[in-house]
């Protein structure tokens, strides 16, 4: 389960961010890694609200700062 | 910051068109009279009035900057990145850090980003508020394509942008013409983008009633000063020049294509879309570029129309360029038969064209010209492309909100 939300995550990551697949590892951190500015991230959450159909608060954005993270979140999310 | 001589010129220049990217593909296929209307293929049209349109097809906006921006940016930014750049190339200048901030841009946009608008304001109504994009600002203001091609090549002079409709282009250049002049800026980038060719631009258009609804001969649609003409057509696209300094471009032994020389503008204050019945506007325009280039009507050698092949606009503007010019007028061609109305984009396209036609020695034709207009009796260059050497070139572009503005271009 967290091995598809994993690879699920890496393809919106690729996508949003526009970086290379190989790059978005577990401890990458969106902003500090991966290029991502603040607008980025607001972009790159709804991304992930549209691929897993959930949605993520705004007071929770910030439980999202790595990749490892944003697995962690969604996977709780969908219990 | 170098003394300012006063003279502006020409000195690079881009263009994403219909008709091509790149100046080399547009002119050769302006000159050969190419058309570039066809029916719409960038959105389902089939319940629209209008269902044809000129669009850009050669473009990739990843050619011209970075993957990820080049996919989510408002396709009136990449054009404006894509023939700015181009500008910038050919024009050979080399960005010194002082350089940098001596250079401005001033590309304006009638519209801006009603694409990323349209869309983003669909996921507001599916989805609530939340769902709107963070980028929905700063891609839908008509102020970002000035912005974001500074950021892209680091200028850091002047930047700003004009919004005045359909002679958004022409006023970005002349604006921009006189930040030189007056010793603002050393370089400009400036000219117009325009992407207008999505669900709320059409339809927009459609219920106006502007727009010609030939939908099933666009290749004859736009027929500028034709007697049959019933509308414009709407098209998407940007020219950029490089306009500079005339000293700096001599001291680095620039090539110079053209000098801009006049710059004239007014307001019809008479209707938000209907041109002044006298075309009182468009002759004050006229006039007032002529004065301060300190030119006579008898040294104009080409006119490039605004010529939207709407009913209003060929016959008021035939009136108007007679008012002026009186028995003397020199050929006038609408290259919109050829691009249709790229909007905010065509005084720059248009521009453009004055210059090639200079440089060249070619006046581009009016194409679909076949059924004379007694109300429009002027040599519009009908069909073919011409051989004559003009050295001031006059160049017309009308706006929604009466907006007037005419350029004055001498061959470089």
């Amino acid at each position: 389960m967290s091995q598809d939300i994993l690879n699920r995550v890496r393809k919106v990551t690729v996508e949003e961010l526009g970086v290379k697949e190989e790059e978005v590892v577990e401890a990458a951190s969106f902003t500090e890694d991966l290029g991502a500015d603040s607008l980025d991230v607001v972009e790159l959450v709804m991304a992930f609200e549209d691929e897993f159909g959930i949605e993520i608060p705004d007071e929770e954005v910030g439980e999202i700062k790595t990749v490892g993270n944003a697995v962690e979140y969604i996977s709780k999310k969908l219990g | 910051m170098i003394e300012p001589s006063g003279r502006v010129v020409v000195t690079g220049v881009g263009a994403v068109t219909p008709l091509g990217t790149g100046v080399d593909t547009f002119w050769s296929r302006i000159l050969a009279g190419e058309n570039a209307i066809a029916p719409v293929t960038h959105l389902d049209v089939s319940d629209y009035t209008t269902r044809i349109a000129g669009e850009v097809k050669d473009f990739q906006a990843e050619d011209w900057m970075d993957k990820k921006e080049a996919r989510r940016t408002d396709r009136f930014i990449c054009f404006a990145v894509g023939a700015a750049t181009m500008a910038l190339q050919d024009s050979g200048i080399q960005l010194t850090e002082e350089l940098r901030d001596d250079f401005g841009v001033l590309i304006g946009s009638g519209i801006g980003g009603l694409t990323f608008l349209g869309e983003q304001h669909r996921r507001q109504i599916e989805g609530g508020p939340g769902r709107v994009s963070p980028f929905l600002v700063p891609y839908m203001i008509p102020d970002m394509a000035s912005g974001y091609v500074s950021i892209v090549h680091g200028l850091r002079g002047p930047n700003t942008c004009v919004v005045t409709a359909c002679s958004t282009g022409a006023n970005a250049i002349g604006d921009a013409y006189h930040i030189i002049k007056r010793g603002d800026a050393t370089a400009m980038l400036a000219g117009g983008s325009e992407a207008p060719i999505n669900e709320l631009g059409m339809a927009g258009f459609c219920s106006a009633r502007a727009m010609t609804t030939r939908n099933d001969d666009p290749a004859h649609a736009s027929r500028p000063f034709d007697k049959e003409r019933d509308g414009f057509v709407i098209a998407e696209g940007s020219a950029v020049l490089v306009l500079e300094d005339y000293e700096h471009a001599k001291a680095r032994g620039a090539k110079i294509y053209a000098e801009i020389v006049g710059y004239g503008m007014s307001g019809d204050a008479y209707h938000i879309t209907q041109p002044h019945p006298e075309g009182s506007g468009a002759i004050r325009a006229m006039k007032m570029a002529l004065r301060n280039a300190k030119l006579e009507t008898s040294q104009i050698g080409y006119i490039n129309a605004h010529g939207t092949s709407t009913y209003y606009n060929d016959k008021l503007e035939t009136a108007a360029i007679k008012s002026v010019f009186g028995e003397n007028v020199p050929p006038v061609s609408s290259t919109k038969s050829m691009i249709g109305h790229t909007l905010g984009a065509a005084g720059a396209i248009e521009a453009l064209i004055c210059i090639l036609a200079m440089r060249d020695g070619k006046l581009p034709p009016t194409i679909n010209y076949e059924n004379p207009d007694p109300e429009c009796d002027l040599d519009y260059i009908p069909n073919v492309a011409r051989e004559a050497q003009a050295e001031y070139s006059l160049s017309n572009s009308f706006g929604f909100g009466g907006h007037n503005v005419t350029l004055l271009i001498k061959r470089g």
